[in-house]
């Protein structure tokens, strides 16, 4: 059943009374009321949460105000382990779906938030993570409007997927693609790389390494708008979620049929995000993020891009890491620390950590 | 000191180069045709590729990437058989990382756990131990792969297990030694290496002193190197000295971690523990006499081999497969008949497109740089 925030009366909100949830909750009856309200609606409430009608309803002539083009995007997020340093599947779900809609130049506006429960997940849990979702929402200026829950049985799923879809309005005159990369522009990351994915393996426990990694998830939206602002002619921005740095290179790469170089002197990575990935054999390029985003602007706008980021909050540690080249369309390279030059492919598979 | 950073200066390398250039105007057949180094172990490889070594070395040095990935060198019948213990229902079956993607004869590790199978990812044999104490009820099985350098720690875990008398611990021992295999290249009928590059991390265990043969007998140098970029260049021109000087010697790049004896204590938990196989099959490169080791009887009871019944089939690599050639440095990857497209990293054919530290997977990946101009 789902749940909205429409313009609607206060009403009372009902209670859970168990410590867990059971199938009673996606049941359909009270219990499934209650757990929608005492959770999800209790933490998500602004004034204008009330009663669940099928669908949230947005006036047109608001969104209108912002831009000229709707923004439309849906990411699923199920991790291990559902709390991480640096954050929870609660922050995940927000900060990604928003970054998804900001690196496409959108200002994000409207989240929905669909739940898949385990059963025999705690409730006090469920609130933490729906608390959390919340918090990341106001700082990202969006709003949770609507969503839906199920309940499924033990070892249907891993304890908690959450699916959030996403609007905004892109601004007027932005226009930002893959394919618009040209040979002479400069890419940028607004920081260290590879933090997110290296949270999460230290946090899984099953190696005896220990990490005070933290994960980087974060909300890009004030980022992104300042880079926007200082450098309207950028062609393109994505954020390095799965499969990290080297992935988005290539992505691009291959959309606007040029080559990469990037140098690794260049490239900002975390001491111990380098010596973890090394213990384990893995490199850091493929690493996941979730507050990191790839940036290619034209030359002339690369330092006046640098700096909005530098002066960002979430921009401190950002580097030019490199340029589009003319060559081999696709291919992306790195000039080593050591002074070689080296393919960055697309990964295969899911990386595997090397025996030895 | 963090002997990390400090093996990856740049400037250093642009220095060793300019030696090594030196040092190859002295060479007289370097000037016929280049000099051919083999790297026997995988974290070589690796190495050489990620930083891009091999497009920083004059024409004249042709790098050979040896047998020494053990994930890439298992053959199908191993991966089948391992397949078939995983499936077991009591069983939780623990392996290395790499090791998830070899693919058998109908399928690999991670399309048994996709299928249902329990397939754990460990970083140690210990993490393997753990989990048995932590499900009694269950049978856990270690896949134990590698050269010398895993070895110690499979056998230290059965000891472990041993004094613990944890007996739901078993370990599928696939562990393979080093000597003979590079025996089998030297003697291969189209040998043709001018000289090593020694496994620094087995060599650890094993010390320099087994390598004398190579010297002595085949009148090939070898230095054992280190794995960071600087330890190959050193090693590489202590290779060429030899061969300037017309000698044969067996040398140590890398003192800091390899003493000359090896480890004596890993090696006594080694010869406790273990002993040689009559042969063991290699992938690409055919069966190799005492090869291969197996748990001794007095373990038996740790030896997954003889608790449970594996199928135990031998099968042929493919046919179009040239994996053998590449090994033992008489073709290059890219040479091969399927390289790139009958056998990519997505469906590797072939033993070296399966893990990273492969030679062919790694010029997949990697490599080609110069490679795609057509030199061969």
């Amino acid at each position: 059943m789902n749940f909205v925030a429409t313009m609607k009366p206060k009403r009372r909100l009902g209670r859970v009374s168990v410590p867990k949830v059971t199938l009673a909750h996606g049941g359909g009856g009270k219990a499934m009321k209650d757990l929608i309200d005492d959770v999800f609606i209790e933490a998500f409430g602004n004034d204008t949460l009330a009663p669940l009608e099928d669908q949230a309803r947005i006036g047109l002539d608001a969104l209108a105000r912002h831009g000229d083009r709707l923004a439309f995007t849906t990411d699923s997020f199920v991790v291990d382990p559902l709390v991480f340093p640096g954050g929870d599947i609660g922050t995940l779900a927000v900060c990604g779906t928003v970054n998804d809609l900001a690196v496409g130049g959108a200002i994000p506006l409207y989240l929905s938030c669909a739940v898949i429960i385990e059963e025999g997940v705690e409730i006090e849990f469920l609130r933490r993570i729906a608390r959390s979702m919340a918090a990341t929402a106001v700082a990202a200026g969006v709003q949770i409007v609507t969503g839906d829950t199920k309940v499924v049985q033990k070892g249907a799923c891993d304890k908690l997927f959450i699916t959030t879809t996403g609007i905004g309005v892109i601004r007027t005159g932005i226009d930002i693609g893959a394919d618009k990369a040209r040979p002479g522009d400069a890419i940028l990351v607004n920081g260290l790389l590879g933090d997110h994915g290296a949270a999460i393996l230290g946090a899984r426990g099953d190696m005896v390494l220990e990490s005070s990694i933290e994960s980087d998830c974060a909300p890009l939206h004030g980022l992104i708008a300042a880079i926007l602002d200082a450098a309207p002619g950028t062609r393109f921005m994505r954020d390095a979620t799965r499969g990290g740095l080297a992935t988005v290179l290539n992505e691009v790469a291959a959309a606007s049929q040029v080559a990469i170089e990037i140098d690794e002197t260049a490239t900002p990575i975390r001491l111990e995000v380098k010596a973890f990935s090394e213990i384990l054999g893995l490199d850091p390029l493929y690493l996941a993020n979730e507050g990191k985003i790839v940036v290619v602007v034209p030359q002339d706008e690369a330092n006046a891009a640098l700096a909005a980021m530098l002066g960002h909050p979430l921009g401190r540690a950002a580097a030019l890491i490199g340029h589009v080249k003319d060559g081999d369309a696709g291919r992306v390279t790195m000039r080593t620390v050591f002074g070689g030059v080296r393919i960055v492919d697309m990964l295969v598979g899911e990386q595997l950590p090397r025996i030895c | 000191m963090k002997y990390v950073d400090e093996f990856r200066d740049r400037d250093k390398a642009r220095v060793l180069i300019k030696e090594i250039e030196r040092l190859l105007v002295t060479i007289d057949i370097a000037k016929q045709r280049p000099i051919a180094i083999m790297e026997v172990c995988g974290g070589h490889t690796h190495s050489i590729f990620r930083y891009g070594l091999e497009g920083m070395l004059p024409k004249e040095i042709e790098l050979v990437h040896g047998p020494g990935c053990p994930v890439c060198v298992l053959p199908m019948g191993r991966v089948d058989d391992c397949i078939s213990i995983a499936e077991r229902p009591e069983v939780i079956f623990t392996t290395f990382g790499d090791a998830m993607r070899v693919p058998g004869s109908k399928k690999s590790l991670l399309t048994a756990k996709a299928e249902g199978a329990d397939v754990r990812m460990v970083y140690s044999p210990m993490d393997a131990l753990a989990l048995a104490r932590k499900h009694p009820d269950r049978d856990v099985v270690f896949f134990g792969i590698g050269f010398e350098t895993t070895m110690p720690s499979t056998a230290l875990t059965i000891l472990q297990a041993e004094r613990d008398g944890i007996a739901n611990f078993s370990v599928f021992c696939n562990h393979i030694t080093i000597i003979p295999t590079i025996k089998a290249v030297l003697d291969s009928p189209d040998f043709q290496i001018d000289g090593f590059l020694g496994p620094g991390h087995v060599s650890m265990v094993i010390g320099t002193e087994p390598y004398g043969f190579i010297a002595s007998y085949y009148r090939r140098p070898l230095v054992v190197a280190g794995f960071e970029p600087l330890d190959i260049l050193q090693s590489i021109w202590m290779v060429l000295r030899q061969v300037k000087d017309g000698r044969a010697d067996i040398e140590n790049q890398y003192a800091r971690i390899v003493p000359e004896a090896g480890n004596a204590a890993a090696l006594a938990a080694v010869s406790r523990v273990y002993e040689l196989r009559e042969f063991f099959e290699w992938r690409g490169l055919g069966s190799i006499d005492h090869s291969g080791v197996k748990l001794r009887d007095s373990y038996a009871q740790f030896d997954a081999e003889r608790k449970f019944a594996i199928p135990g089939v031998k099968i042929a690599d493919p046919k179009s497969c040239q994996c053998g050639e590449v090994l033992k440095g008489v073709i290059k990857p890219w040479q091969c008949k399927v390289f790139g497209s009958a056998c990519t990293p997505e469906v590797p054919l072939g033993a070296l497109m399966v893990s990273p530290e492969g030679a062919c997977a790694a010029y997949y990946q990697y490599g080609g740089i110069k490679r795609h101009v057509g030199v061969a």
